[in-house]
């Protein structure tokens, strides 16, 4: 299931361009030349760029601009997005407060 | 499939691996790490509660985490580009009872008796240092020098810094086998059959590494067991100390980011299901909730965005197997880190390099021997 990866393989030199300035993950306020240079210090896949940058880690977990950090780290890499693994999805599906989550072990009824 | 020498082959890509290949890149070694997961630091790197601590740790390991904490973590963040977002500003173990104080007393004893410095403090003083503690924290042990990072940025920091210096990394290979030629250690065999060779071969797999010294005929007791851990939104900020408890309800910190970051767990690590992932259990997160909450009422309205899990490496006295195997020339190991291996990371990276590079670490590792686990008769 996994696949060899060279780290040290050339993927060019980082570039800056115009719309680097974009801002790419709106919870945490990540850019596209912040995710672009990533790729280019190395974080290959979508799992070490969220955890490098925190792209897709805010309120949202990335359900609204891990598609679009997908398409930026494809192109760095040069290969089609349907190549790159997505990040995990992680429980709980929406934010939920501490009171209610520790609410799980009570009867309905009570 | 690839044949590719090196001076130095490090099995494993997480903190430990990624540290060590930065120390000896600096130092101009060739050095190759081989991670069989897709991900660098995809273990207990990335999933631990970023706790750097000297408090509550046995003191054949206490010397290697005291170097680091006085050595490299100050400066840690320039030197590998990244904000570790390293804070000293305390750990506090809080206690609601009288059998808590007990814990904690003896737990106080044992570092004084290392020289380190911990007292213990009653409840108003542990409020004095984070207001939001609720009454019911009525003792704690208080360690001024113990502190916590980000364990993310950490790993990837080293990996990031060790890569541009020229250490090679391969992701997605396991390796299967070790190989020893003429009676010394210098081959690694892989799932898709290359074959990687170098004059020194670092084990530093976390749990996988009991396999991988067992194909040399190297066996070290150790067992994995599942941790658990959430995150909150970001939270105005309240506290920057790395807390724990005398119960071992919660532990974590506030990060910079102003998220919340406890593990915790819910009394079944070691039978959880295990379908070769790191799964959470819908059990663990809502109880580490409660245990919070007891102790920072002010909390019970933070939303939980993130639950993950994760394997530690647990050996049979608690602390790690380090250094030099002897039966096997060439063999370094790293593992074992029972749950408590990313603050003393930079320390063991630093020193296990000087041991390739020199033959001999500055910080006295013998009691950390592979070799020194006995039959109790």
């Amino acid at each position: 299931m996994n696949t060899l990866s060279d780290r040290s393989r050339d993927i060019g030199e980082f570039v800056s361009q115009p719309g680097d300035e974009m801002i790419i993950c709106r919870c945490e306020e990540i850019t596209k030349g912040e995710i672009r240079r990533a790729v280019h210090e190395g974080m290959f896949t979508m799992t070490e760029i969220r955890r490098y940058l925190r792209a897709g880690m805010g309120l949202c977990q990335g359900q609204t601009c891990s598609k679009l950090v997908k398409g930026i780290v494809a192109r760095e890499l040069k290969v089609s997005p349907a190549d790159l693994e997505p990040a995990t999805s992680r429980v709980p599906m929406r934010p939920i407060e501490m009171k209610v989550f520790a609410n799980e072990n009570e009867d309905e009824d009570e | 499939m690839i044949s590719y020498k090196a001076d130095v082959i490090i099995i494993g890509g997480g903190i430990i691996g990624c540290a060590t290949a930065y120390y000896l890149a600096k130092n101009n070694i060739s050095v190759t790490v081989l991670e069989a997961s897709d991900y660098i630091g995809n273990g207990g790197s990335s999933r631990n509660g970023g706790g750097v601590r000297q408090s509550g740790r046995d003191p054949r390991e206490l010397p290697l985490v005291m170097y680091g904490i006085r050595n490299l973590w100050p400066h840690l963040s320039e030197e590998i580009g990244v904000d570790t977002e390293y804070h000293q500003d305390g750990n506090l173990r809080l206690g609601k009872n009288v059998h808590h104080r007990e814990i904690l007393q003896g737990l106080t004893d044992r570092a004084n008796k290392v020289g380190l410095d911990v007292r213990m403090i009653d409840g108003d003083e542990v409020r004095k240092i984070i207001p939001y503690l609720s009454d019911e924290v009525t003792v704690a042990s208080w360690c001024p020098t113990d502190g916590h990072a980000n364990p993310l940025t950490t790993t990837l920091g080293y990996y990031k810094t060790a890569r541009k210096l020229g250490a090679r990394f391969y992701t997605g290979v396991k390796v299967m086998e070790l190989r020893k030629v003429k009676g010394e250690l210098r081959r690694v065999l892989t799932d898709d059959g290359s074959v990687f060779e170098a004059d020194q071969i670092m084990v530093a797999a976390g749990y996988e590494s009991r396999k991988l010294l067992g194909s040399v005929g190297i066996d070290v007791p150790m067992t994995r067991s599942l941790l658990e851990a959430l995150v909150t939104e970001a939270e105005p900020h309240m506290f920057d100390q790395m807390l724990g408890t005398a119960d071992a309800d919660f532990y974590g910190h506030q990060t910079k980011h102003g998220s919340f970051v406890f593990g915790g767990s819910s009394g079944f690590e070691g039978f959880n299901k295990d379908n070769g992932t790191p799964m959470t259990s819908s059990i663990t997160a809502p109880a580490i909730c409660r245990g919070i909450m007891k102790y920072f009422p002010d909390l019970a309205d933070a939303k939980i965005v993130r639950t993950w899990a994760g394997w530690s490496d647990k050996s049979a006295d608690g602390v790690p197997v380090l250094g030099r195997v002897e039966e096997v020339p060439g063999l370094i190991v790293a593992c074992a880190f029972t749950g408590h291996g990313f603050g003393i990371a930079p320390a063991i990276g630093d020193q296990m390099a000087k041991l390739i590079m020199s033959g001999t670490t500055d910080i006295d590792i013998s009691a950390l021997h592979y070799d020194r686990f006995k039959a109790k008769i």
